[in-house]
């Protein structure tokens, strides 16, 4: 077959079991951390892994967390992350990792057990069928049938995980042949003919998407995690550098674009800034790369159809392409690729720019409503506020992870990322419970770094196991608990929609987040004062060696703003009241 | 509109159900969808009939590509091509219907490949639509079973879907 990996000719192949060829594929591929949690069909691969010294194993308390740390480390550093678990419940347990990574476009490669050969389809004891439950939300899996198969196969799961659009690839491992044993022949390629992912962008697109660009009068890029994902951070900012063009990130492409520049408008969306969502529904040439046009991104796709504009689109997928809005100039490709081809045709050009003008005046009055403007209280502490000096404090440098939900927005809205992958949270999938394994995960990949976790009391008990790992590995992470007791972003809807009717999203009998944390040799703090945010915070971070859990008791009533709400279209914001009465001032 | 795919991919375990598992996942329609092993036993040859608007087709069309065990995919719509499908009918061949039904089958270029006391079994292949004429043509009552495969499609003259 010639979708094969080929075989170096190396005719001193030592022979060894199974399990030791996984070990020694892992090595092979230069694998730094693998997190993942030893079981039965395992046991084989963790005896083999004992032996070693090459990769570092992390020991979570729970499957799903192993999956979500190897997730973040993924996106923190552009490597592949890697996860071993056992069969059945193992295997369960990761699929919501897995599924988060694969809605993210993050690449992983996770090792699961399987009952023996023999036994598989007999119902044996932690049989499950991995392959059939993780097809919808993989990249591609593999059964791996014979030991002499299993290198090829993890070489093949590197390769597909990390080009092309990236996602994780599951390798279901039955435990005999882990016993087997073969000869250790680690292929040098990979070629697969059904698998050859376009990067290289068509010229002649290219170059009336610059010509598309020089004549618009009111231009906007937007950009989402494929920038990020794609290293093409240090590109888009020179394009858009040259151009004088504002710049709109999505939840996931933040960073991808310095948020302190005075080109950046803010994130776009559900809850964008006011100046993002008018740009884009206002722009007459939309530059979009590495985003997808998502449903919580533009909103109503037919509100967002009835502006006329021509759009430009830059992605490795071209199934991302003319998916939910129509486009005139697709460009598939790596999107770094894409756009330095870009700058090198612009340089080519007579005028390099286009007179903006106007449209940056435009732009301003928008930013003047001051759409993030909240009303800070000395007597509760708000969610925002706490951001706003967690930004102040690390000096916009840290590693923020957050879980899904109010807080998720309000770090998204006020941490300003200045760097690409420092902004690590569930995008497309929005699983509660990411934050603390995501944490782990960025502290494993830089550990001298500063590495917060914003979460809410919810989410955080959604994976609060993890709390036993980070005391095993001193990872001296910060949570910043924003505790509002209640499921803020479901009340938040209830409010809105439900008419109050907060139907089960007060979240009773809390624990004493300060005393679990110290229970686990911890560091706890609660704050409740607004005045002692920044002190609490500074303190926190001072203990540079210590994991410390703050318990902010914050405001129960705030709500996120602005709020496109569903099925709306992306201009037709609801404002907060502040900005509000801004807005009926100009007008 | 309707539209016949045919596409190559690695004949592998799991293959068949990752595209049938794509077309419930994204709410695709399928009206039918056959498989075989190729000339090439590395490969498998797909035709699938589905229904939707441009866009759909076109977004059908891109995500089989991105399996990652498809090696080609072709729209047989884009250009002239032949489509056959086979039919096995069994039907009543007692009284009047023991003629009736031997001219239906003439008439339809079908064949008579089974013959019981009290029944025929009908092969005929065709265009979906024929089959679908063959039925309409029969009275009802007559009837007893019906298989189909499903179509098989292949583009006419030069255009030929080959690794």
């Amino acid at each position: 077959m010639d979708s094969s990996a080929h075989a170096a000719t190396d005719s001193q192949a030592k022979s060894m079991t199974g399990a030791d060829i996984v070990i020694n594929c892992l090595n092979e591929e230069k694998v730094k951390f693998v997190f993942g949690y030893p079981g039965g069909a395992v046991l084989h691969i963790y005896d083999a892994l004992y032996k070693q010294n090459g990769f570092k194993h992390i020991l979570v308390r729970h499957e799903q967390a192993a999956v979500h740390a190897a997730d973040a480390y993924s996106r923190a550093t552009g490597d592949v992350g890697v996860a071993l678990v056992t069969s059945g419940p193992g295997a369960t347990n990761a699929v919501t990792g897995i599924a988060t990574a694969y809605m993210d476009s993050i690449p992983l490669v996770v090792i699961s057990g399987q009952a023996p050969v023999p036994a598989i389809g007999m119902d044996a004891f932690q049989e499950v069928d991995m392959v059939g439950v993780t097809r919808p939300c993989v990249k591609h899996n593999f059964l791996v049938k014979h030991v002499k198969d299993i290198a090829p196969t993890i070489k093949k799961a590197f390769f597909i995980a990390k080009t092309g659009r990236p996602g994780p690839v599951v390798v279901d491992i039955p435990k005999d042949i882990t016993a087997h044993v073969a000869d250790f022949i680690y292929p040098k390629t990979v070629e697969m003919r059904s698998y050859s992912p376009i990067l290289k962008g068509h010229s002649g697109q290219i170059r009336k998407a610059v010509k598309l660009l020089l004549n618009a009068k009111r231009p906007m890029i937007y950009t989402g995690g494929g920038v990020v994902l794609g290293n093409g951070s240090a590109e888009l900012i020179k394009l858009a550098k040259a151009l004088n063009f504002p710049v709109t990130n999505t939840l996931m492409g933040l960073g991808g674009y310095p948020a302190t520049d005075r080109q950046f408008v803010g994130m776009l969306g559900m809850h964008g800034t006011y100046e993002a969502n008018m740009a884009m529904q206002h722009c007459d040439v939309l530059l979009a790369v590495g985003a997808r046009f998502d449903d919580r991104v533009i909103a109503n796709t037919k509100h967002f159809a009835s502006q006329k504009r021509t759009i430009i689109h830059i992605d490795v997928d071209p199934s991302s392409i003319s998916k939910r809005v129509k486009v005139d100039v697709p460009i598939v490709g790596d999107v770094q690729s894409v756009l330095s081809d870009m700058l090198d045709i612009l340089a080519q050009e007579e005028s390099q720019t286009t007179d903006t003008a106007d449209w940056w005046t435009q732009i301003n009055e928008w930013r003047g409503i001051q759409s993030l403007d909240y009303a800070y209280s000395d007597t509760v502490i708000k969610p925002q506020y706490v951001v706003q000096k967690l930004w102040e404090v690390t000096k916009g440098e840290a590693y923020v992870t957050s879980d899904v939900g109010q807080h998720q927005m309000w770090a998204a809205q006020y941490y300003k990322f200045d760097k690409p992958r420092r902004w690590i949270n569930s995008g497309g999938l929005g699983t509660m419970g990411v934050g603390l394994p995501y944490a782990m995960g960025c502290q494993f990949a830089d550990k001298n770094a500063q590495v917060a976790c914003i979460t809410g009391e919810g989410s955080i008990q959604m994976n609060i196991q993890e709390l036993s790992t980070c005391a095993q590995y001193s990872l001296p992470i910060k949570v910043i608990l924003l505790n509002n007791r209640y499921l803020g972003m479901v009340r938040q809807w209830q409010e809105f929609f439900y008419e109050n009717r907060y139907s089960e999203s007060y979240m009773d009998s809390l624990p004493d987040f300060v005393k679990l944390a110290e229970s686990y040799g911890h560091v706890g703090m609660r704050i409740t004062n607004p005045a002692d945010v920044e002190g609490a915070l500074k303190e926190a971070f001072d203990k540079k060696d210590k994991f410390v859990f703050m318990d902010f008791v914050t405001d129960q009533s705030e709500n996120v703003f602005p709020m496109v709400e569903n099925g709306k279209g992306l201009s037709e914001m609801v404002l907060s009241p502040l900005s509000t009465s801004r807005l009926k001032g100009e007008q | 509109m309707r539209h016949i795919i045919s596409l190559l991919m690695e004949n592998e375990a799991g293959a068949l159900s990752r595209v049938a598992g794509l077309f419930s996942a994204r709410g695709y329609n399928i009206e039918s969808l056959t498989v075989a092993v190729t000339e090439d036993p590395t490969l498998s040859r797909m035709t699938i009939v589905t229904t939707g608007s441009d866009d759909v087709i076109e977004q059908i069309i891109k995500q089989l590509n991105k399996l990652i065990d498809v090696v080609k995919v072709l729209d047989l719509n884009d250009g002239k091509h032949i489509e056959r499908e086979l039919m096995l009918v069994k039907v009543k061949a007692t009284g009047v219907y023991k003629d009736e039904m031997k001219r239906m089958c003439d008439i339809f270029r079908g064949r008579i490949i089974d013959v019981a006391d009290n029944s025929y079994t009908i092969e005929l292949t065709g265009s979906c639509s024929k089959l679908d004429a063959f039925i309409e043509a029969l009275d009802r009552s007559a009837i007893l079973e019906t298989v189909r495969t499903g179509a098989s499609g292949i583009g006419r003259g030069d255009r030929i879907l080959k690794v």
